[in-house]
């Protein structure tokens, strides 16, 4: 049981996360070992400005009303 | 006996919803529970989701577990990745959620909270979910693919820029009610115009913290933040009390409204670390906390609704907005029911996430019915204050005259219980001078939240705490929207001229930046300056133009799914898309025409114009105008807004005959002609 409310206190903070636009760093870091071993991933602090760069940049689309 | 079995339990949830819509639309002279709307709506929501949301996905997408999507097939760990489905719900909603669903309800509820309720169940389930639902669909097909690109590709290019340019012209109105909403607000409130105030110099703070201090930590700082802002509130009410610094915060309209304009220039051009993002994480979060504390404080307090099931003003002589039933309502409750701006989202970030085209209903129809849910509550909350305070707090100045008395006793007229000490205390309960003329949806909505919230926490003596947070709530969130909207309209501006200047195009190009900027706030602040200076409150004006546009937007993504459905060869089906099409079709060509050309100087604009241009013939002067010079500007403007009025008609009928013509064509061959990404299986790692 206790595992199942850390799983969902898990998926809580990924939703929060994700809400304002930050996926989950260790999914990325993880994609990138797995299918691009030759390059480094990006340090969790550049990873959130990327991010944070790209929710408000040239190609996103903006919120709603 | 064993396929009827599952179905037993549904039927059993119709039978409760159908007592519950059958007490709300039957009660008539007795005011019924709060309960009974929500208990029909979440019974309308299940049903729906259960037996057409799902129909849709099986019989009509026939959407397919084992394809591939754009998140596994470009999966880069950023933008697109594999989410789980309740993550990128939560995700969704949040994107999809804002003012719109709040105001609409509000502002409806001058007929009676039953025509308003009525269709925000049945455009959700019938065109506003499906909407959502399909466009996500195609474009997850189309390898996450935006709505202007998705047209281009299946309607043709001429289309593809009309609809584009389109979506600007919808960009500046929906920023311009937004900020209008705010204004309207925060108008001589030295209380509510601090905490939004305050919530600068917060977001700055927090954003330095999340850059050089802990970068990235934003758990925390959000709770730093939210902690401050509750601080700011309560502060609030002691610097609207001082007689020093209660005036340094206490402005009129069009004070606000130059703050407003300067803020959003300075706002969107400004790195977005510094003020952007750590507003939106507050704004965010803010946002789902209040929604959901709303629905348990309204399942706790379970209220009494007081306004009538429907009153005198359906025969579209209402004070708050002018214009029958039909059209209006339709276009005035727009995000609730059904909402163009959303096919932007179901095509923007969302497609890139999904981990499997199954999820798609879930999160699709799903989040729609969530914020339709919201809306509901939005018209609960309203229809829980006196209607007597409603009306006086939403009926314009020219109506009312400025103080209590005369206030009650022009409501009285209308046959609403109402005293001028009614009002007085009310204003009083909430910290505000007065109550009297605040358009705009969310001084009421904050009302009658704060009546909900301090039935569940707090009692009496925590209203005015409750009303301002409220008021932040709603503020914070739009200016949210206001600093984002102009950026990415900036970015469409910039594209758009691109097309004849190329050095236009050059984002990082700091005079590019200024320009298109400059020219978007300018955009906006024009048609928000014209709203404050409106005797009539401005919402009047502005609001069915932003509904007409928002409701235009959802009839083109409907044409869209529309062609789709035919070059996928489902025309069976087809009356899925086909049948809320024509209602908005309808619903936004019959409001645009009158808006334009109907007698009745408070709806039609060229009435309003030749009313002012044959009094300035005479030489006589109406209000707003206090000179001749004003009046042009009057007339000027009510030939604008008739332009732009005609120009989303013309927008709106181009893509039906570019539509119409390509589904006739992928009508007449027999093969599927859809410009799907080709088929992939899943890889194994997805099972």
């Amino acid at each position: 049981m206790f595992r199942d409310l850390a799983r969902m206190g898990q998926t809580l903070r990924q939703a929060a996360r994700l809400m304002v636009g930050q996926p989950d760093y260790d999914t990325y870091v993880q994609h990138m070992r797995l299918t691009h071993p030759e390059q480094t991933p990006m340090s969790y602090e550049e990873f959130f400005r990327e991010r944070q760069d790209a929710r408000f940049g040239a190609k996103s689309n903006g919120k709603c009303c | 006996m064993k396929r009827l079995l599952p179905h037993l339990g549904w039927a059993a949830l119709a039978l409760l919803g159908a007592t519950a819509l059958a007490v709300v639309a039957l009660s008539r002279g007795e005011s019924i529970n709060a309960l009974w709307v929500v208990v029909a709506a979440i019974s309308v929501y299940l049903i729906g989701y259960r037996y057409y949301g799902l129909f849709i996905a099986h019989k009509v997408l026939q959407v397919d577990g084992t394809r591939m999507t754009p998140a596994w097939r470009h999966n880069d760990g950023l933008d697109y990745v594999p989410t789980n489905k309740y993550v990128l719900y939560g995700h969704h909603f949040a994107a999809i959620a804002g003012a719109g669903p709040l105001v609409g309800p509000v502002l409806a509820a001058q007929m009676g909270y039953l025509p308003g309720m009525l269709w925000i169940l049945a455009g959700v389930i019938f065109a506003g979910a499906v909407q959502d639902f399909m466009v996500l669909f195609i474009s997850t097909r189309r390898d996450g693919r935006s709505l202007g690109d998705l047209i281009k590709s299946e309607l043709g290019p001429i289309p593809g820029v009309v609809a584009l340019f389109g979506t600007f012209m919808i960009m500046v109105i929906i920023l311009a009610v937004l900020a209008l909403i705010v204004v309207k607000a925060l108008t001589d409130s030295p209380w509510g115009t601090f905490t939004v105030a305050a919530t600068i110099p917060i977001a700055i703070f927090m954003g330095i913290y999340l850059r050089f201090i802990r970068p990235g930590r934003i758990g925390e700082i959000s709770i730093i933040g939210f902690v401050l802002l509750m601080a700011a509130i309560v502060f609030g009410g002691d610097v609207a009390a001082s007689p020093t610094w209660g005036p340094m915060f206490n402005f009129d309209g069009k004070a606000l409204t130059w703050m407003l304009i300067g803020y959003g220039f300075v706002a969107s051009v400004l790195p977005v670390w510094l003020l952007l993002a750590p507003r939106d994480y507050l704004s965010t979060f803010l946002k789902i906390g209040t929604i959901m504390g709303l629905a348990v404080g309204i399942a706790f307090v379970a209220p009494t609704l007081k306004m009538p099931a429907l009153t005198q003003f359906v025969d579209g002589t209402g004070p708050v907005w002018a214009g029958p039933l039909f059209p209006f309502l339709f276009i005035t409750i727009a995000c609730g029911a059904v909402s163009g701006f959303h096919a932007l989202i179901s095509s923007g970030t969302t497609p890139k996430l999904l981990e499997n085209e199954t999820h798609a209903p879930f999160i699709g129809y799903g989040g729609m019915l969530m914020e339709s849910f919201v809306a509901i509550m939005a018209l609960v909350a309203a229809a829980c204050v006196e209607p007597g305070v409603y009306f006086a707090m939403n009926s314009p100045a020219a109506v009312l005259g400025k103080t209590a008395e005369t206030a009650a006793v022009a409501i009285s007229q209308w046959g609403f219980v109402v005293t001028p000490e009614m009002l007085t205390q009310v204003a009083k309960d909430v910290g505000e001078n007065t109550i009297i003329s605040r358009a705009g949806g969310a001084p009421t909505l904050a009302v009658g939240m704060a009546q909900i919230l301090s039935g569940a926490i707090g009692g009496q003596a925590m209203m005015a705490f409750w009303y301002h947070f409220a008021i932040l709530f709603e503020a914070l969130f739009i200016l949210t929207a206001v600093d984002a909207g102009t950026r990415a309209g900036r970015f469409m501006l910039q594209d758009l001229m691109g097309t004849f200047v190329p050095s236009m195009k050059r984002t990082e190009s700091l005079l590019a930046n200024l320009l298109a900027t400059g020219l978007c706030v300018s955009a906006w602040g024009y048609f928000l300056y014209q709203g404050v200076v409106d005797p009539l409150g401005g919402i009047n004006t502005l609001w069915p133009l932003f509904g007409v546009a928002n409701q235009m937007l959802a009839a083109v993504a409907l044409i869209l799914a529309t062609v789709v459905l035919v070059k996928m060869k489902r025309e069976r089906y087809v009356w899925v898309t086909v049948v809320p099409t024509v209602w908005l079709l309808a619903c936004t060509l019959t409001a645009g025409w009158l808006k334009i050309f109907s007698e009745n100087p408070k709806v039609g604009f060229l009435a309003h114009a030749a009313k002012f241009s044959n009094a300035a013939d005479r030489g006589e002067v109406l209000a707003p105008a206090k000179s001749i010079d004003q009046m042009q500007r009057v007339i000027f403007n009510d030939y604008l807004d008739a332009g732009l009025c005609a120009l989303f008609i013309f927008v709106l009928l181009t893509v039906l005959v570019y539509g119409t013509r390509a589904a006739l064509r992928a009508y007449r061959v027999s093969h599927p002609t859809a410009q799907e990404t080709a088929y992939q299986p899943l890889p194994a790692s997805a099972a």
